[in-house]
């Protein structure tokens, strides 16, 4: 059996030799820190225009990683293309050859890839919140500032987390088109158009992104959205359990299925 | 050492695997042989843990692919050669594999100059040929010095010198007392390569012997006897005077006589006595190629059949005489190819009305679909460019 320590390092080597890695994550950095500064010039060119509530609510925190929602893309696609190539390449029969214990070798994938995800994901967050803050003037906050820091931290958390789901997930489907085809539309489209329907809405809620985006709030219900029925480690804790049920099916249908 | 026992490959209701028992010996080549479809693939996949069997089992050096210690630097593994991920460069494809069982970086240099491909060693893997997938492939089999390896397919796409090569190859790794265990569907191949042989057919066991045994099992050399074609009753004097002589005579289409059971010199005299000349008197050694069709007759998944091409062909334009019927060209034997532009085949005058010669110049609009002869009733409207014809 091949050593934990030496499956780790051929998936260090396998991640960091295809320029996928970089394209992905470079794009998850910079959409991110980009469309969450421009979010924030125009919010303080506009703020006076905000109705009273949202002025009420009004969470520079929270506007600073709004960048978020097409930036969680770009992970969502290196999530996936780290396991998927495997299979669509059949890299998948080499690798497995090698390393028999299924379980050591996914493990020590998903360990890699999310490792690299955080670091990325922490250093979009910082980026994204003190260009933010500069970009809002008058109406910025702080890192100093009561549970902002907890936001920041958070939402490099988010970004891992959302890579890492989207790993499970292509376990589980072991093909990166079928993964990218259900998660993309999932999280781009139907999430926020779900969570925008009266109805829908109660369910939208529970779903992984919108969960956990409530780590990023400062302000309670920032920018007068509806009041969620869970804080913002709960949020955090139920995104958690959609990984944990993610990465469960994913190992089952590794250990089951044919290679 | 693989160990095979009542190994049993279940998909659905296809069975591709049933009941296999088999064992690869170590210092020998074993080829895997069996047409299309017959499991030779899934077999070597569950020798390496890919597909659980479901029934049976198969072990490596008395341990189950999965259990082995350290994997990677006891047994070597070409499945497919496309297995690689095409943005990745050759170098870093082997290091990172060669990460996984603690074999130095050095080791990947050491196998790239083995298989030749050290001046693409950082180009990615996406541009490579067939040919160089292949190698990358082996070179990856090598990779851990492994004392069993296994090779599905190891030639296709090769070149006359990379085949040469990865026989001699196989030859040497089995000298050096390893077990290599190479599938193949080129029996000329394994022919050349392979000490022992293990045949499977819809997934079942056909043979398992060695190599000299097989061809000798499953054909029968023979004799081919050609009387002069002017006087059939020659051909009916000799007949009779060699089965009288103890031999099996069986005519062959062309009109040649195929003669078991009589040596060659023998057959001379006879043919001596009886009065017959000879027009030809050769030997003839069936071929690992016969031996396994022979074999393997019955088990062929996958038959092709000839192409009907309906509605594929415009319709005929009228007056259009179908295509005269061609004489058949004879299968066996030897014959001297007709002279450029004057295809002995091609004129065919018996049913037609009007002989015409075979570089006639009249505008006969030609069928789109040649008949199936070298240089059909040739192409008239273009005859420096043939191929614009069609």
């Amino acid at each position: 059996m091949a050593s934990l320590p030496a499956v780790l390092k051929s998936e260090w080597t396998k991640i960091r030799t295809v320029s996928s890695t970089t394209w992905t994550l470079a794009c998850a950095l910079i959409v991110t820190v980009a469309i969450s500064a421009a979010l924030c010039a125009l919010m303080r060119s506009q703020f006076d225009d905000l109705k009273p509530a949202e002025k009420l609510t009004f969470d520079p925190t929270f506007i600073s990683f709004s960048g978020m929602i097409l930036g969680q893309l770009a992970m969502v696609v290196f999530g996936v293309l780290v396991v998927g190539t495997e299979y669509s390449s059949g890299m998948i029969r080499s690798s497995l050859a090698a390393v028999p214990r299924r379980g050591t070798f996914l493990f020590a994938k998903l360990t890699v890839a999310t490792l690299l995800a955080l670091v990325v994901g922490m250093a979009t967050s910082f980026l994204s919140f003190f260009l933010g803050q500069a970009l809002l003037g008058p109406h910025r906050t702080t890192i100093g500032e009561p549970n902002v820091l907890r936001a920041v931290v958070g939402a490099g958390l988010y970004m891992a987390l959302i890579a890492l789901f989207s790993m499970g997930v292509a376990t589980m489907l072991r093909s990166s088109m079928l993964s990218l085809g259900i998660l993309m539309p999932f999280f781009f489209l139907i999430s926020q158009i779900l969570s925008a329907v009266p109805g829908a809405k109660n369910v939208a809620r529970y779903f992984p992104d919108r969960a956990g985006s409530q780590i990023m709030q400062v302000v309670p219900d920032a920018m007068n959205s509806d009041p969620a029925p869970y804080g913002p480690w709960g949020g955090l804790g139920i995104m958690v359990l959609w990984v944990i049920a993610a990465l469960a099916g994913g190992y089952l249908v590794l250990r089951k299925r044919d290679a | 050492m693989i160990e095979a026992v009542g190994l049993t490959k279940r998909y659905g209701a296809k069975t591709a695997v049933h009941n296999l028992s088999f064992q690869v010996r170590p210092g020998a080549v074993t080829g895997f042989l069996g047409p299309n479809g017959s499991g030779k693939s899934t077999t070597m996949r569950m020798i390496l843990g890919l597909d659980q069997p479901t029934a049976g089992h198969v072990t490596i050096g008395g341990h189950p692919f999965r259990n082995l210690p350290n994997a990677p630097r006891q047994v070597g593994a070409l499945l497919d050669a496309k297995a690689v991920h095409g943005g990745r460069s050759a170098r870093n494809h082997l290091l990172s594999l060669a990460q996984l069982s603690g074999i130095p970086a050095r080791r990947v240099d050491e196998v790239l100059g083995v298989v030749g491909l050290q001046e693409v060693a950082k180009r990615r893997s996406k541009g490579f040929s067939l040919g160089m997938g292949q190698r990358l492939g082996i070179a990856a089999a090598l990779l851990g010095d492994p004392q069993v390896l296994l090779f599905d397919e190891p030639v296709n796409g090769l070149d006359p010198e990379g085949i040469l090569w990865v026989r001699n190859l196989m030859k040497q790794l089995a000298a050096e007392g390893r077990t290599v265990f190479v599938s193949s569907h080129l029996m000329s191949e394994m022919a050349l390569t392979a000490d022992h042989l293990i045949v499977i057919g819809r997934g079942q066991l056909l043979a398992d012997m060695r190599i000299t045994d097989f061809i000798s099992h499953n054909s029968a050399d023979f004799a081919r006897v050609r009387t002069p074609g002017t006087d059939p009753a020659q051909r009916e004097k000799l007949t009779s005077a060699l089965t009288e002589a103890g031999g099996q005579v069986m005519p062959e289409p062309d009109g040649a006589l195929r003669v078991t059971g009589l040596a060659l010199p023998r057959i001379s005299d006879v043919a001596h006595e009886a009065d017959v000349r000879l027009w030809e008197l050769s030997p003839h050694q069936a071929s690992l190629e016969e031996a396994y069709m022979r074999m393997t007759q019955g088990a062929v998944d996958y038959r092709s059949t000839a192409d009907q091409k309906a509605g594929l062909q415009p319709a005929m334009p009228p007056g259009y005489a179908p295509p005269q019927v061609v004489p058949e060209v004879p299968q066996h034997g030897w014959y001297a190819p007709p002279p450029p532009g004057q295809n002995p085949y091609a004129a065919a005058p018996q049913q037609a009305p009007v002989q015409q010669p075979p570089v006639q110049q009249a505008p006969q609009p030609q069928p789109p679909a040649a008949p199936p002869v070298p240089q059909a009733p040739a192409a008239p409207a273009a005859p420096t460019k043939p191929e614009d014809a069609r």
